[in-house]
């Protein structure tokens, strides 16, 4: 479904922030990118959006290369859900989550009732319908993600891209949202999503990309590549997996750091 | 497009019983319940609507009447009613000149710069995603105002003097895109100082001008062109006006939904299916369009390009669809009002650039402490 072919970036020529990567990501999948701050996990997605053009190799949707696919088409394949910002203009959420029908608007229209009605759905499936009339510069930074989940979800795009869904967000709600990640999951939309919390890998992925210094250490299932040693200098810091009974005959691994 | 299947059904399938856990019915209560809030809503969107557009159709026909030559009401709806249907003539002759010849034209103006001026303020701060940006920030006030001063000194015919204000205009405004696309793309701040660049320039080009000219007739002129007003407005200006005004808000409204998606980023934007480049281009085109054509006909008539937006999204919100709409009506009902006040506050005009730049200031302060709790 996504191809990331040999790609590398940098703003400027001599530097390279992303060093020949390549992988793909299937249907179906749940991708999550780790690694330490500064390793181009943030540019790597901006790479795939479109939004940065690589400087070589290629980025290609279902066989095509992204640069050639109109921005209002690569909408209708992929959604972005970026971190949850501060709008300078006072909208309304259902506004917000509305703009995510543009790429199915046709090119002089404005959003019909349908449209309407498809945001509505998408507020109420992530559970915030009454928010929909509130500004989306008042509500909280959960309900913000949520909204902007919901947005992506309108896009009716098969592939969708999260920049740290859960970055600061409080205990309940970085679970509420990893909940909802886990249900889109399950519905059959495939998702590329970075984080910094290893946790997340082994609760909701089915590969794990690790990343370091703009290249790709590790790619591959979270039982084989979530690992004390890589996690360990991954992170230049001692971090220990275990094993823990959730219920009858059911394991997960959980990942701590161990303090010294 | 043919290749690629569009998102499978499955997705949307699934996705209508998915992740509410199990709260069907409740879904289905909050989306009636929502369904009727949002009929309210677009009710009392609709009696503003109407509101607003009354108070300007009383503005329009109170203005007739002010004035030193009195005109009755009656007279006016009579005079004007009667280009459409013949109606037997019981009005005089002076009377139809003042309300046809004199009168209208001006009101005429005074619309169609007030609704051109905010109409561009509104697209510009969409535009910049900057709510105190106003129609002269490329330079298109000042580029126009040069020409117009080139073109007094040069004691050309008056509408030379405002098609070189609108060319100027348009110049000011080139040479600010240049300049910044050869700094690069980091668009917005780039854009932004350029136009402060080329503003100041223009500025420094119109000083000049004035020192040369001649002080008993020319500098007065200029002068009070410069505080912007609409005294010198023929009927033949505002013909003349009418395309370039009307074209490009036409244009804006019909990019409308690209422009309210324009206001989350452009990055975002382009995300969202958005040709970002390509859509700015053609609003910035538009947006200064309009303001060259409103500066050349009433002079350089600050605040009305940066005010009436944010009224229109106090009142409206800000999707802009109906910030255009609010911003064109709003706009052009300020700017009428301000000028019959600058023509009949005192015996002899008072500029009405003045007039709204002593209203405007305050009423920024009182944005400002509004600011606080976001641009609205």
């Amino acid at each position: 479904m996504l191809a990331v072919d040999n790609i590398s970036f940098g703003y400027s020529s001599s530097s390279d922030l992303l060093k020949s990567l390549s992988f793909a990501v299937n249907k179906g999948d749940v991708v999550c990118l780790l690694g330490p701050n500064g390793a181009g996990k943030t540019t790597l997605l901006r790479c795939l959006l479109g939004i940065l053009k690589t400087r070589t190799g290629s980025v290609r949707v279902k066989g095509r290369k992204i640069g050639a696919i109109p921005a209002r088409e690569l909408a209708g394949y992929m959604a972005y859900v970026p971190q949850a910002t501060t709008m300078v203009f006072p909208h309304r959420v259902l506004d917000m989550v509305v703009m995510g029908r543009t790429p199915h608007i046709g090119f002089t229209a404005g959003p019909s009732d349908d449209d309407l009605a498809i945001a509505t759905e998408a507020l109420a499936k992530l559970g915030i319908v009454h928010l929909a009339d509130c500004l989306f510069s008042q509500i909280s930074g959960g309900e913000r993600q949520l909204a902007l989940i919901a947005r992506a979800l309108t896009q009716r795009a098969e592939l969708l891209i999260m920049d740290e869904p859960t970055s600061s967000l409080d205990y309940g709600n970085q679970v509420r949202i990893l909940q909802v990640i886990d249900n889109l999951a399950e519905q059959g939309y495939s998702i590329i999503m970075t984080s910094h919390f290893p946790n997340h890998a082994f609760l909701l992925c089915n590969k794990v990309l690790i990343m370091k210094n703009g290249t790709i250490t590790a790619f591959g299932s979270p039982d084989e590549v979530v690992t004390d040693s890589i996690l360990s200098e991954l992170y230049t810091t001692r971090v220990r997996i275990f094993e823990i009974e959730v219920g009858k005959s059911k394991t997960m691994k959980v990942c701590i750091p161990v303090l010294v | 497009m043919a290749n690629i299947p569009m998102p499978t059904r499955q997705v949307d399938e699934l996705g209508a019983h998915g992740s509410a856990g199990g709260g069907g019915a409740l879904v289905r209560l909050q989306l009636e319940g929502c369904e009727g809030v949002r009929k309210r809503k677009s009710c009392v969107g609709m009696l503003k609507s109407s509101i607003m557009l009354i108070v300007l159709l009383m503005v329009f026909f109170g203005s007739f009447l002010i004035g030193r030559y009195p005109v009755s009401p009656d007279m006016v709806v009579a005079i004007i009613v009667s280009k459409v249907i013949a109606l037997p003539q019981v009005w005089t002759d002076t009377m139809e000149t003042i309300v046809l010849k004199i009168r209208l034209p001006r009101i005429m103006a005074a619309l169609l710069v007030g609704g051109a001026l905010s109409v561009s303020g509104a697209a510009y701060q969409n535009l910049f995603r900057n709510p105190l940006v106003s129609p002269s920030i490329l330079g298109a006030s000042w580029g126009a105002g040069f020409g117009a001063v080139l073109g007094m000194i040069l004691h050309l015919s008056w509408i030379w003097v405002e098609g070189l204000a609108f060319v100027c205009g348009l110049v000011a405004v080139f040479c600010a895109l240049t300049i910044s696309s050869y700094f690069g793309n980091k668009a917005t701040i780039s854009l932004v100082l350029a136009g402060i660049v080329v503003s100041a320039f223009f500025q420094a080009l119109v000083s000049a001008l004035k020192y040369l000219a001649d002080p008993m007739n020319t500098l007065p002129e200029i002068s009070f062109w410069l505080m912007g007003g609409l005294s010198k407005v023929k009927s033949q200006d505002v013909i003349c006006s009418v395309l370039p005004v009307i074209v490009p808000i036409v244009v804006l409204y019909g990019l409308r939904w690209k422009i309210n998606v324009l206001s989350v980023g452009d990055e975002e934007a382009q995300t969202l299916g958005i040709n970002v480049r390509r859509t700015r281009l053609v609003v910035l085109v538009c947006a200064t369009l309009l303001a060259a054509a409103a500066t050349s006909i009433g002079g350089i008539i600050q605040w009305v390009g940066l005010l009436i937006p944010h009224t229109a999204r106090m009142v409206f919100g800000a999707n802009f669809t109906r910030v255009l709409f609010a911003s064109l009506v709003l706009g052009a009902t300020y700017l009428l009002m301000m000028d019959n006040l600058s023509r009949s506050i005192a015996t002899l005009e008072i500029q009405v650039g003045i007039l709204t730049a002593l209203i405007g200031a305050p009423f920024f302060v009182f944005l400002l402490a509004r600011a606080k709790r976001g641009w609205g």
